[in-house]
């Protein structure tokens, strides 16, 4: 199936072989987005990453994990074993004409199978061999196994996530650490194509997924070396530096919650104004608040409970209003309100559909319209579409083998029967 | 020395705060030159954020400035002078990309907007990392990490369902779209190479992380269901989680996909009788009995300091790792054995240990330099880059143009 022609692409031409798990989905993706021939590589049956949740209305089959949908678009598919002779070959012969191969086995898989990249490199020298792990290809603990979880903790990103009193805690249903380091994985590699077309030499490249976590905390590691002190989780409140005063991000809509922090002094001044302004409206100011001094208030000379005190109009002012009306309120009002976005929102918020972000995809199999990001930026020669939702179990099998490399019919049906493809 | 996978392409940086600056200090560690461009009449507010090397308050000891900087040049200019804007057009015609992340028009109005600069240079490759785009009605809102983390649905996600919602790290989409930037900036000019074309890359913020909320974007839309916060556990493993560990704050994650991860966990703890519970036998036993699973898995760790949970159930083949604070990274051996740590010395302001890069290339090495001062570099770009003369240098620089 396919959604359109790509027209002018950024890495039109490239070929990616992609024999990636959940663990780099995302960087052959992120390829195949900017115009690469993306090839995903499945074992015989489907791959793992295919009994992944969410599934299409919770049936629980390999054809219907929406978790696979979302990361393997823009990929054509293929089944291959590799772990057989046959296997191996036709990969090679693949390998001897592609440009890039991602892939996150553990370290020494490919080795210990024959296509590690010192055996690619002799078939295809300009092959960039670009390969995603959770503690990368070298070092100590280069065998240790991990999770999504893991990652986060070895990383440094769990001991910032957060509320003090409770244990550090991470994003639920997402694997964030894979899939940043699939696009690591995939900036890497473009990088190694641009030094590619200067000296025509491919390369390996080594993504270590706990680094990939490390580049994600912001100053944890740096702020104790230059003070000794540890980073303090409270990733929903604010803890002003020098002052009892802690100020709230996270406030109650009438259906959800919305971000918002306060600013007080020269920078918050202006807003809180407009703030009071807008209690006016509602008829929640009184004295009290008409009267703070905004441009002059400095928290560190205040005390807890004022801080709870001026919050409180807040609270009351947000909490019988929509997100969405508090949305509207906050474009209006130029007050910086954003709500904490659920699927639903995410899709609605009116900044993004007026930019045309969410682009229908077609899934005939099972009679339904998607909406998918159409993008991660919109590039003015060469704008990023989504040519083909992802593919199924073998869905191109026919089309590379016999298409490209000459296989006949007959060929495909004694390899399937092998438990080749 | 290795050749640098980027050498020679040149890029000139309008930036600020984190996702600027981490964009262009990639595209220098991987070789590429690139100069920051600063005004002394105006500084970033990193610039004078501490903690500050020796705890002295400078610009050129602001950690949070040289955190997110390496290896740029540091150029100063002042375009509310006069002539800021001949030097400006030098720099343009000079460079092979341009990055800058102020909020929707701000570039346009100061003159510099794409439609400006490939007047200049007509290959030029323009990317704008604003929060929410240049078109559409909130261009021109501003906007920061945390409210793009709440925006794009991440804190939704986060935390245990009893909790609000958290925010992930510490403004994380800064530290996201850096990693788009730097794709989209390498492939457009791979494709400038092959076409000889220039363009101008609107990179949303936003739209860099939404991608990364498909699969409950897609849920929503296919089965009418939004996603929950469901803690540190899952749908396929137990046990899945955080566990306190013996000290303060300390713990450590423990998670068990399948049967033998099963056994090799009951052995690393030393075969308990409730291991070999009925209940415990199968997965879905352990999803049904998670409360209770948790509440003895958190007894044993409770007795151990995280390294050493870390260590008997990695002997025995358990995805399990320490939840590393700053001076767990610090000391992390592994880390360590990668050199990802790079402690780099300014003579003058004292050294500073910057993180290196988490995609090694085998034969063009990243290599990290450190942040620039102020205005350090004017003489070598402005004289050796861009050929000024030292007479016109030394009268721009009295017209204050140099600021």
């Amino acid at each position: 199936m396919t959604q359109g022609t790509q027209g002018n692409t950024m890495l039109g031409g490239y070929r990616v072989l992609d024999l990636t798990s959940d663990r780099g989905y995302y960087c052959g993706q992120l390829l195949g987005n900017l115009g690469a021939d993306v090839i995903k590589i499945e074992p015989p049956g489907g791959d793992p990453g295919r009994n992944t949740e969410p599934f299409f209305q919770d049936q629980a089959h390999p054809e219907k994990s929406l978790f696979w949908m979302a990361f393997n678009t823009n990929k054509r598919g293929i089944t291959l074993n590799l772990e057989t002779e046959d296997g191996r070959r036709l990969f090679r012969r693949l390998a001897e004409k592609a440009d890039v191969l991602v892939e996150s086995f553990d370290p020494g898989y490919m080795e210990a199978i024959g296509l590690g990249y010192a055996e690619l490199e002799k078939l295809n020298p300009r092959l960039v061999f670009t390969s995603i792990t959770p503690f990368g290809q070298t070092g100590p603990r280069r065998d240790f196994k991990s999770s999504d979880l893991v990652a986060w903790g070895m990383g440094g990103l769990l001991f910032q996530t957060g509320d003090p009193d409770r244990p550090p805690t991470h994003l639920s249903h997402i694997p964030l650490a894979y899939l940043l380091a699939g696009m690591d994985g995939a900036s890497a590699t473009a990088i190694a194509l641009y030094w590619r077309g200067t000296s025509g030499l491919g390369q390996q490249v080594d993504v270590s997924m706990q680094e990939t976590v490390a580049k994600t905390t912001m100053m944890l590691h740096e702020v104790w070396l230059v003070t000794g002190t540890e980073f303090r989780r409270s990733s929903s409140w604010y803890h002003v530096p020098a002052s009892p005063v802690v100020l709230r991000l996270v406030w109650p809509a009438k259906d959800g919650y919305i971000f918002y922090m306060m600013y007080v002094g020269a920078f918050g001044a202006e807003e809180d104004k407009r703030l009071v302004q807008w209690m006016e409206e509602e008829g929640i100011a009184d004295d009290f608040i008409r009267g703070i001094d905004w441009a002059n208030l400095d928290w560190r000379e205040k005390t807890k409970e004022y801080g709870d005190r001026i919050q409180d109009y807040l609270f009351r002012l947000f909490k019988d209003k929509t997100k969405a009306e508090l949305l509207d309120h906050a474009l209006k009002r130029n007050i910086l309100i954003q709500p904490i976005s659920t699927p639903k929102d995410i899709l609605t918020h009116p900044q993004f559909v007026a930019r045309e972000y969410w682009q229908e995809v077609k899934h005939e199999e099972l009679g339904i319209t998607m909406k998918y990001p159409a993008r991660f930026c919109m590039a003015s020669e060469t704008p990023l579409r989504i040519w083909r939702r992802a593919p199924l179990i073998g869905e191109h099998n026919e089309e590379v083998y016999c298409g490209e490399l000459g296989l006949s019919r007959g060929d495909l049906v004694a390899l399937k029967q092998a438990g080749i493809i | 020395m290795a050749e640098k996978a980027l050498a020679g392409v040149k890029v000139v940086a309008f930036i600020q705060g984190i996702t600027g600056p981490i964009t262009t200090s990639t595209l220098a560690a991987y070789g590429a030159e690139v100069v920051r461009i600063e005004t002394q009449t105006r500084l970033e507010w990193h610039r004078q954020a501490g903690p500050f090397i020796g705890n002295i308050s400078q610009p050129d000891r602001a950690t949070p400035y040289l955190f997110v900087n390496a290896g740029q040049m540091g150029v100063t200019l002042n375009l509310k002078k006069p002539r800021a804007m001949d030097v400006m057009r030098r720099i343009i015609r000079w460079a092979d990309v341009v990055v800058e992340n102020f909020s929707g028009a701000t570039m346009k109005s100061m003159g510099l907007g794409y439609e400006d600069l490939r007047q200049i240079r007509p290959d030029i490759i323009m990317l704008s990392a604003a929060i929410f785009g240049q078109t559409g009605p909130m261009a021109e809102v501003r906007g920061y990490g945390g409210t793009l983390t709440a925006l794009t649905g991440m804190a939704g996600v986060t935390g245990f369902a009893d909790q609000l919602p958290q925010f992930p790290g510490f403004a994380i989409t800064d530290f996201i779209a850096p990693r788009g930037n730097v794709l989209a900036i390498v492939s457009a000019l791979d494709y400038r190479r092959r076409t000889g074309k220039g363009q101008y890359i609107d990179a949303a913020q936003a739209e860099s992380a939404f991608p990364l909320l498909t699969p409950v974007v897609l849920q929503y839309q296919a089965n009418g269901v939004e996603a929950e916060r469901m803690g540190n556990r899952s749908t396929c493993a137990a046990p899945h989680g955080v566990y306190k560990c013996k000290g303060t704050d300390r713990w450590c994650t423990i998670t068990v996909f399948n049967d033998q991860q099963w056994r090799g966990f009951c052995q690393a703890i030393g075969s308990p009788d409730w291991c070999r519970s009925e209940r415990f036998a199968t997965l879905l036993g352990r999803l049904h009995s998670i409360d209770e699973l948790d509440r003895l898995v958190e007894e044993w760790t409770m007795q151990r300091t995280p390294e050493e949970v870390m260590d008997l159930l990695q002997a025995a083949g358990v995805p399990a790792g320490v939840v590393q604070g700053g001076q767990d990274l610090d000391g992390d051996p592994h880390l360590r054995h990668r050199q990802f740590y790079w402690k780099l010395e300014d003579h003058e302001f004292g050294a500073f240990t910057y993180m290196g890069m988490p995609a090694k290339l085998s034969r063009t090495p990243y290599e990290m330099r450190r942040a620039p001062r102020l205005g350090e570099h004017n003489e070598q770009f402005y004289i050796g880059v861009l050929g000024m003369s030292d007479e016109e240098f030394v009268s721009y620089m009295a017209e204050g143009v140099f600021e």
